[in-house]
């Protein structure tokens, strides 16, 4: 007798989630042999006192291969750049080259510790010297630093500087005016230095209200936090005017160098008459987006703000050997250690790879990539604002919304039926709908096409068979989430009682 | 939609006047642009509101919003029912999602105010 195959479906779907690694396994399972002893044993009990355990850790135990299926089939239900194109507008989720993980990982890189004496890490004090110099020359800022741990960091080191520059002139002041179209770290980073928000309304055209902002500007003003080309993916027009007007009333000029992927090797911010920018490594410099960290967020600032800078810095002593040292008037440690130094030689790789001239013709290829796509889907989707744009580009799902109730959510979760990553949605806040679209400069012209067959066929769909759209995700390993309740009964910890 | 004994304000907020008492809420059509709410941030009893400033804020699964105050006047009373069920304000805008009830200092400051007609046509030409 032929036993017969079961034709019940398993209990785990291929795709679908799986148990946690504490569900998965039993209690005799171990995949690591700890090594004999070789220190002297103590009693904890007598070490430790009552701060002594009683219950044994809740640890998963798994054999090695369970480990490696566990760990194998998240990675297959992630999607991420190495899967498929992933337009994530304001992100930029960059290809990040494997050189540059060839690089971080040499043994005289990844071993190093932060306390070492510096003549055992001159190498390493000159990678972060050569970061920091082509950093300064991509941002026309000569003073650098690369603690930061991340863009946000960046900008919150930044303006500590500012209020320290402004205290040391006696001349403490109250306001920080901010676009309407920028990132909400601006306000955030504003409060947590202490100041007030000033918003400043957008144009028609997209740019700075000049009027309101020569209105806002008066001597309470402590900085103007700009991001140049802005979220909308336009550059500022009248930018010399707008820093010209910042500095004439004893204000400082900022730029949040989100976007600097766009102009970079192009134009430079400190050209452009600003004071201070912080780059975000991960979207201009091809270092790992990394879920939340480690990032690196340095900061470029004028001469006469370095001294200002957090340390202690690296520099090249005149006697030939690298060293530490901490500015004049420095605001501090600003994060432990020296920063995030394997996201630093990664980001060093990348300008060694690409070198001046592969660093503009990136820029150039990325805001090329962008109007190539908004002239494809010109027509489909309304346009938000119809110029020549940079690095990214937003159009605007309200025609849809109108005319056949279909939302730009809708949209964003068809997408991941035709194999891509939406784009970013609902952001900028001021145009309604918002699908806002980044291909960077790495996809062929070949996959920009498949992109823009897959948005117009769904702008297609959305008046043909609404419900379909409003349906999807069809293909995905979870529908669609109740990111209501996710919001608002978040369940973050792992709890074995339930 | 826009019921028409309410006074409305281009950011979005209904306002129902009862003698000098003001309750103050948002719209079917801010609620509908938010998306679902999942947070609702109120300021406390006793606190003052001016007009054209912010007295709280909204978070929706899309975005946070700041909620403008269209009068001036001191908070006599706060909706604590959206702590918990900030749905409401999807669910019934103009009913139990209202937000706070404003003591108006200058009942006068409401003629200002569009009409549920010159809201709607306000709206339809944003959209």
């Amino acid at each position: 007798m032929t036993e017969k195959l079961a034709h019940t479906p398993p209990a785990a779907p291929a795709r679908g989630p799986r148990g946690l690694i504490f569900e998965i396994g039993a209690p005799e399972s171990r995949c690591v042999e700890p090594p004999a002893l070789d220190v002297p044993e103590v009693d904890l009990d007598e070490v430790l006192g009552g701060a002594a355990r009683v219950e044994p850790p809740v640890l998963p135990h798994v054999t090695e291969v369970e480990i490696a299926r566990h760990y194998s089939h998240l990675a297959s239900m992630n999607f991420g750049v190495d899967s498929g194109s992933y337009p994530l507008g304001s992100c930029t989720m960059k290809y990040n080259p494997r050189v540059n993980e060839d690089a971080c990982r040499m043994a005289g890189f990844s071993g190093l510790h932060p306390a070492q004496p510096v003549e055992t890490v001159q190498g390493a004090l000159e990678l972060m010297v050569g970061l920091a110099e082509a950093l300064a020359e991509v941002s026309g800022l000569p003073g650098v630093t690369l603690q930061p741990a991340a863009g946000a960091h960046g900008e919150l080191t930044a303006l500590m500087a500012f209020r320290a520059y402004h205290a040391d002139r006696g001349d403490v002041r109250k306001r920080v005016l901010i676009p309407d179209s920028a990132h909400g770290t601006n306000p955030a980073t504003v409060t947590m230095c202490g100041y007030e928000t000033v918003t400043i309304p957008s144009d028609a055209t997209g740019g700075v209200d000049m009027a309101a902002l020569h209105a806002a500007l008066d001597t309470d003003v402590a900085a103007v936090m700009l991001t140049n080309p802005n979220t909308l993916g336009l550059f500022e027009r009248n930018i010399i005017e707008i820093t010209r007007a910042v500095h004439d009333v004893g204000a400082l000029a900022y730029c949040d160098g989100a976007n600097l992927n766009a102009i970079m090797g192009v134009t430079r911010p400190g050209d452009a008459g600003f004071d201070a920018l912080h780059i975000n490594l991960h979207k201009t410099f091809s270092t790992p987006h990394g879920g939340g960290g480690p990032g690196a967020g340095p900061v470029c600032v004028t001469e006469e703000l370095a001294p200002y800078l957090p340390g202690p810095l690296p520099v090249l002593r005149p006697d030939g050997v690298y060293d530490w040292q901490v500015p004049a008037r420095s605001i501090g440690r600003i994060r432990a250690g020296y920063g995030n130094f394997g996201v630093l030689v990664r980001a060093y790789a990348y300008v060694r790879a690409l070198g001046a001239e592969g660093l503009a013709e990136a820029s150039e290829q990325a805001v090329l990539s962008a109007n190539y796509l908004k002239e494809r889907l010109r027509g489909a989707f309304e346009l938000a604002y119809d110029r020549t744009c940079m690095h990214e580009f937003v159009l605007s799902g309200s025609r849809q919304k109108r005319e056949h109730g279909v939302r730009t959510l809708d949209i964003a979760k068809r997408l991941l039926d035709h194999g891509f990553h939406p784009p970013t949605v609902y952001f900028p806040l001021i145009v309604e709908e918002a699908l806002m679209i980044e291909p960077t400069e790495t996809e062929s012209l070949a996959e920009l096409d498949r992109f823009a067959d897959a948005l117009i066929a769904i702008a297609e769909e959305a008046a043909a068979d609404p419900d379909a759209v409003r349906s999807a995700p069809f293909t995905t390993p979870v529908r669609r989430v109740d990111e209501a309740r996710a919001a608002r009964t978040p369940d973050l910890r792992y709890d074995p009682a339930r | 939609m826009y019921p028409s004994d309410l006074k409305y304000d281009k950011e979005h907020e209904w306002v129902r006047v009862d003698g000098d008492i003001a309750v103050i809420g948002i719209t079917h059509f801010a609620q509908d642009q938010l998306g679902e709410v999942v947070y609702v941030d109120l300021p406390s009893e006793g606190d003052s509101v001016v007009a054209g400033e912010t007295f709280g804020e909204i978070e929706s699964v899309k975005s946070v919003s700041e909620l403008y105050s269209p009068v001036n006047g001191e908070i006599v009373k706060v909706n604590d029912a959206l702590g918990d069920a900030p749905e409401t304000v999807n669910e019934d805008p103009y009913g139990e999602g209202w937000m706070i009830e404003v003591k108006l200092a200058d009942a006068a400051e409401l003629d200002a105010m569009l009409s549920a007609e010159e809201y709607e046509a306000f709206v339809t030409e944003e959209a």
